[in-house]
């Protein structure tokens, strides 16, 4: 909502301090997103009559335009814009002006033809946003006279606030005022201006309503002998520091009355409306309207219409009007309607089409049920002021439902309780009251009649609201609760933040790609295609939820690799969405999983790029000694996207819970990665909700322990890991370390075996252990070994 | 000087001779392998010194004595001086070594390597460890939420005008069973978390009292461009008590101003609007330079919310404030642009 302080100063009278102002509606919820000062014309700009308009001999693009500055002489001014012609009143800005851009008016030459000034476009004097030529006057003026003075000019400030949804009121001057005049105590809307309508049956005119839900009320007068023409400056003024652009006086006079009161209003040409004869229902189905925007639309049998006599939709309720009807230059009679439309009705209609203009922004918020009567006298004494108008006696007001505001029970002790400080009666009522809100009752209880222009008023806690902002809500006293409890992290938070430390310990940065995946990107990962679909993407290529991380991190990997930086370690934790599981929760509260989806996990992934498989296995058993989760077993499997013969599945305490290896090489290659990357993959919420009982310390044991090296020849088949098993549990509690030292392969071993030698180290907590007890371990563990792994000791 | 072995002369004599060209050839050896196998040859089993002590019976029991001590010295002399050398020769050698190990270790600067959490997480935690510090914990819910819990228990009901205030996304509910269409999406704020966690308070008796925090990751129906990104990160603080007021919030809030942004900062409250909260405000905090800036939206939690979690409104009472993670990060860090939060360029990541 954008309006001039001069505006709002014919409401109340509002110091014009725009500083003061803006911190003061921003208090007051209307936060103020601009304020600036407009119509300033700088000192030299004066009305100009051209003479003549030439060619340039030497550009094609330039004009030659002769004007009388109003001196007698005639000044050749060089023009880029050509929407002039011989005897238009044009704003030349005289040599030595500084334009409102800094820009300082010299005599020169352009392409050798002498500029004694230049002529202005609307925006160059920052008067308005038409950049299209060169500002014309519509209105009579003496060359020579300054602007400012033939335009009727005065610097205003034009301030621009950002309206809360809940506060239709303050789409209007008018309310804007209201909140303003109520905070600092000052008169409001005081001027009474004489009536120019008289009530009264209204000749040539009949309205129906058919459907009383959709219009609550609809009025109509008539005024005759419009001449349309352009509004007065100041009015033009006014719209354009609102936004909006002047048209005719018809339209300009609708629109100023729509940002003066809230009101907005549709003008009719009588004659293309048979009969004077105006209906207010349903559309039906198929029908269509050209709405003013010359767009051709197929209506609902949700939207509400306005037909005329013989049935034809002539408008499209509260939203814009019909092509038909509109007023061009020749019309006469112009019916004026004021309506009250049904909030919810409009906004169906305008989020349907897409379609939202000034009007249905305000009738889906809720226009003021009253203000109706008044809008219309107001458009009225305009037209008869600025367009020749008459007024043809007579009202047409015709009512369907129309809201009653509610009258609340508002308890002061309750607004104390809200807010945590006391307000008494007295106190309340002066804070609601200028606000228009009516008060009735005493001591425990008070009735408070919510006035008509606010609808967001119903309940009791709308009214503690209305108290609190009018007092200010930075006047309240500051607090602060006390809080009987411990705060902390959980132990699974605390958790999750432990293995972001070891993983940024170890070099991984944390990456956080968007969720979201193109159809495609999970196939060229080397993964099912089963992601879920968005209902209402924006584009395609973020379409689908991801299942897994793979796809967002090796994108990063690529990217990184494309901006020469290779060899990056990224890490990522994030949720992904499996449709396996489908949906848990029900749709209501009865409910409260955790999670709706049930496919919707946490992931720890890791990508290492530059490095192989065994990098990964190492980060896993850091992260996972660091959490201290426990027994840790790889399976290698051929896991998707991964390489086949590089990957293996990890499970934690019996539970399979992620992924280790290396990514797929045909993956890498669809992807552009020249690189090996090694990839890691946890479900995190499986890993944080694991029960972690404290570690139990051991004592050391003060006996000196003895290594034994044992090399055993085995199938490729078999994992160096359930070997090392073998020798762990044949070794019993003596073995107190078993380390893969060494892996060899050669021809002499044969295909597909190769030899893994293991340093045991033996040591007992209460004596020093004996060689021959030594020689009896190391003898049962070659037994237990090459029995069940089908193993051969190694010379 | 030595005495050639087959002239020993007298037995005195050759002592000093042994001496005398043992000392001189531990004063030539250059190497401390070399002063080993010296040693070894001029005090060991084997050695002249130990043959003419093996002598020593032979002879008188006067001259014995006298030998005997001739002996003792000519040993002790030969020890010191292969000891002697041996250290000088081991600090040589350590100086040597020391020498040739010479490094300059600023050659190595710049190899070391740290991860470097997102400043997004850094930003997440701060935040999280100023409210613990405060008294409250950390919840957190779902992404994929439901209508229910994103809209209609915030007193969002179907068809309600504000809910245009977000742009939603939904999922497509084909394949999955005992959903319609329209009921999923992706949470637009963090507030369903509230809803979930006075649900469950209630539902296992644990509270109110309830004092959170909400972090997480919200989405919207956006382009991403400089300021706005369709994934985002919030966090809601929750408080339901008996008695709590909006004094109460507006002095947490300022309290977690101070422990936020700096003791000298201070905090505002401005009307706002948001259908879960009433009265509602938006949170300005001051900064250094005088001007105010907008961090998120507080407000008294609405009877309507507190109903639809099976809270009596004339019993308990709450606030709420909620603000964005990315933005308070991008301030704080000086980020132009918000895409450089999912760009995953390591030259941003590892700036931060």
């Amino acid at each position: 909502m954008r309006f001039t302080l001069g505006w709002l100063r014919e409401f109340t009278p509002v110091e014009a301090d725009p500083v003061a102002l803006g911190e003061l509606l921003s208090d007051l919820g209307l936060e103020v997103e601009d304020a600036r000062v407009v119509g300033e014309v700088p000192e030299g700009v004066v009305v100009a009559r051209v003479v003549e308009v030439r060619a340039h001999p030497d550009a094609d693009r330039i004009r030659l335009v002769d004007v009388d500055a109003g001196d007698g002489r005639v000044l050749q001014v060089c023009c880029g814009a050509s929407n002039m012609v011989a005897d238009d009143l044009v704003a030349l800005a005289t040599v030595g002006t500084t334009m409102p851009d800094g820009l300082r008016i010299a005599a020169r030459r352009m392409r050798g033809q002498e500029s004694n000034g230049m002529l202005c476009s609307a925006r160059e004097l920052q008067l308005g946003d038409d950049h299209g030529g060169i500002m014309v006057l519509g209105t009579p003026a003496t060359p020579g006279t300054p602007l400012a003075e033939a335009l009727g000019l005065r610097p205003d400030v034009v301030v621009e606030v950002d309206v809360l949804p809940n506060r239709p009121d303050a789409l209007s001057v008018l309310g804007v005022a209201r909140d303003v005049a109520a905070r600092l105590g000052l008169p409001f809307d005081s001027e009474v201006s004489p009536s120019v309508l008289q009530d009264g049956p209204l000749d040539g005119v009949d309205v129906t309503i058919e459907d009383p839900g959709l219009c609550g009320r609809f009025e109509v007068c008539v005024l005759d002998g419009v001449e349309v023409g352009p509004s007065p400056p100041w009015m033009a003024e006014r719209l354009e520091a609102a936004g909006m652009r002047p048209i005719n006086v018809v339209v300009d006079v609708s629109n100023y009355v729509m940002l003066e009161l809230g009101q907005p209003s549709h003008t009719f040409d009588l004659a293309r409306v048979p009969g004077g004869r105006l209906g207010v229902r349903r559309a039906r189905p198929g029908e269509r309207l050209v709405t003013l925007d010359g767009v051709d639309r197929e209506l609902d049998s949700s939207d509400g219409v306005v037909v005329d006599g013989e049935d034809r939709v002539v408008a499209l309720a509260g939203v814009m009007g019909g092509a038909s009807t509109e007023i061009d230059g020749t019309s006469g009679s112009v019916l004026v309607e004021v309506a009250w439309w049904d909030p919810p009705s409009i906004a169906a209609t305008s989020a349907r089409l897409g379609l939202h203009s000034e009007a249905s922004l305000r009738f889906k918020r809720g226009v003021d049920t009253a203000i109706g009567a008044r809008a219309l006298e107001r458009i009225a004494s305009l037209l008869v002021e600025h367009a020749g108008a008459t007024v043809r006696p007579g009202v047409v007001r015709v009512e369907g439902d129309l809201p009653v505001p509610p009258v609340v029970a508002l308890r002061p002790e309750r607004v104390g309780a809200v807010l945590g400080e006391s307000f008494d009666v007295p106190s309340i009522r002066s804070l609601l009251e200028p606000m228009g809100f009516s008060c009735a009752g005493e001591g425990d209880l008070l009735r408070v009649g919510v006035p008509t222009w606010r609808p967001d008023c119903s309940t009791e806690v709308d009214l503690v609201e209305e108290v609190g902002r009018m007092h200010g809500l930075s006047r309240l006293p500051r607090t602060i609760p006390v809080i009987a409890q411990a705060g902390g992290l959980s132990e699974s938070q605390q958790r999750r933040r432990a293995i972001r430390r070891i993983l940024l310990g170890r070099g991984c940065d944390e990456a956080m790609p968007l969720p979201f995946l193109a159809p495609g990107d999970l196939e060229r990962c080397g993964l099912e295609p089963t992601g879920l679909a968005l209902a209402n993407p924006l584009v395609a290529e973020e379409s689908i939820l991801r299942t897994s991380l793979l796809p967002g991190l090796l994108g990063a990997v690529a990217y990184n690799a494309a901006h020469r930086a290779d060899g990056v370690w990224l890490y990522e934790i994030g949720r992904v969405f499996e449709v396996g599981g489908g949906v848990l929760a029900a749709t209501d509260s009865s409910v409260v999983a955790s999670r709706v989806l049930d496919g919707e996990r946490e992931h720890l992934a890791v990508v290492l790029a530059g490095e192989d498989a065994a990098a990964a296995v190492r980060l896993l058993e850091a992260v996972v000694e660091g959490v201290g989760v426990a027994p840790m077993v790889l399976t290698n499997r051929p896991l998707p996207g991964l390489h086949p013969g590089r990957s293996a599945e990890v499970d934690l305490a019996g539970v399979a819970c992620g992924s280790v290896g290396e990514v797929h090489p045909d993956v890498l290659d669809r992807l552009g990665i020249a690189e090996r990357v090694a990839w890691l993959q946890l479900d995190l919420g499986v890993v944080l909700s694991m029960p972690v009982p404290p570690r139990q310390a051991l004592p050391v044991s003060r006996f000196p322990s003895t290594d034994v090296d044992l090399a055993f020849v085995v199938d490729d088949r078999i994992p160096a890991a359930a070997v090392g098993a073998t020798v762990r549990s044949a070794g019993g509690d003596l073995v107190r370390r078993v380390r893969l030292f060494d892996v060899f392969r050669s021809d002499a071993l044969g295909d597909q075996r190769r030899s893994l030698a293991f340093s045991v180290r033996f040591q007992a907590d209460d004596r020093t252990l004996t060689d021959g007890e030594v020689a009896e371990l190391r003898s049962r563990i070659i037994d237990e070994v090459t029995s069940t792994h089908d193993a051969t000791l190694r010379g | 000087m030595s005495s050639a072995p087959d002239d020993p002369g007298s037995p005195l004599e050759e002592l000093a001779a042994l001496v005398a060209d043992g000392v001189a050839e531990v004063a030539a050896v250059k190497r401390l392998d070399q002063l080993g196998e010296l040693g070894g040859r001029l005090l060991g089993k084997r050695s002249r010194l130990s043959s003419i002590r093996a002598g020593l019976r032979d002879v008188s029991a006067d001259e014995r004595a006298e030998l005997g001590a001739a002996l003792h010295e000519a040993r002790g002399r030969l020890e010191q001086a292969v000891e002697d050398r041996r250290r000088e020769l081991a600090r040589a050698e350590t100086a040597d070594r020391l020498a040739r190990e010479s490094l300059d270790l600023t050659e190595e600067l710049g190899r070391g390597r740290i991860g470097h959490a997102h400043v997004i997480t850094q930003t997440w935690e701060r935040l999280e460890d100023v409210f613990v510090g405060m008294g409250f914990t950390v919840a957190t819910g779902p992404e994929v939420e439901t209508d229910w819990f994103n809209f209609e228990a915030l007193n969002l009901p179907p068809s309600h005008p504000a809910r245009s205030l977000w742009d939603t996304l939904y999922l497509r509910t084909d394949g999955l069973e005992g959903v319609d269409d329209e009921q999923l999406l992706l949470r637009t704020h963090t507030s369903p978390v509230q809803v979930r966690t006075m649900l469950r308070a209630v539902r296992e008796g644990w509270g109110p009292p309830i004092h959170v925090v909400c972090p997480g990751r919200v989405y919207r129906r956006d382009t991403a461009d400089a300021t706005h990104l369709p994934v985002f990160h919030q966090i809601e603080m929750l408080v339901v008590d008996r008695h709590v007021t909006m004094a109460d919030l507006a002095g947490t809030i300022e309290e977690f101003t101070k422990a936020y942004f700096g003791a000298d900062l201070t905090s505002r409250l401005r009307p706002s609007y948001f259908p879960f909260t009433e009265p509602s405000a938006e949170v300005d905090i001051s900064q250094p330079d005088g001007s105010w800036l907008e961090v998120g939206g507080c407000g008294m939690v609405h009877p309507n919310v507190l109903g639809a979690c099976g809270l009596d409104p004339e019993e308990w009472s709450g606030f709420a404030f909620g603000f964005g993670i990315d933005r308070l990060a991008k301030i704080r860090h000086g980020i132009g642009d918000l895409r450089e939060f999912v760009s995953n360029d390591v030259r941003f990541l590892e700036q931060l």
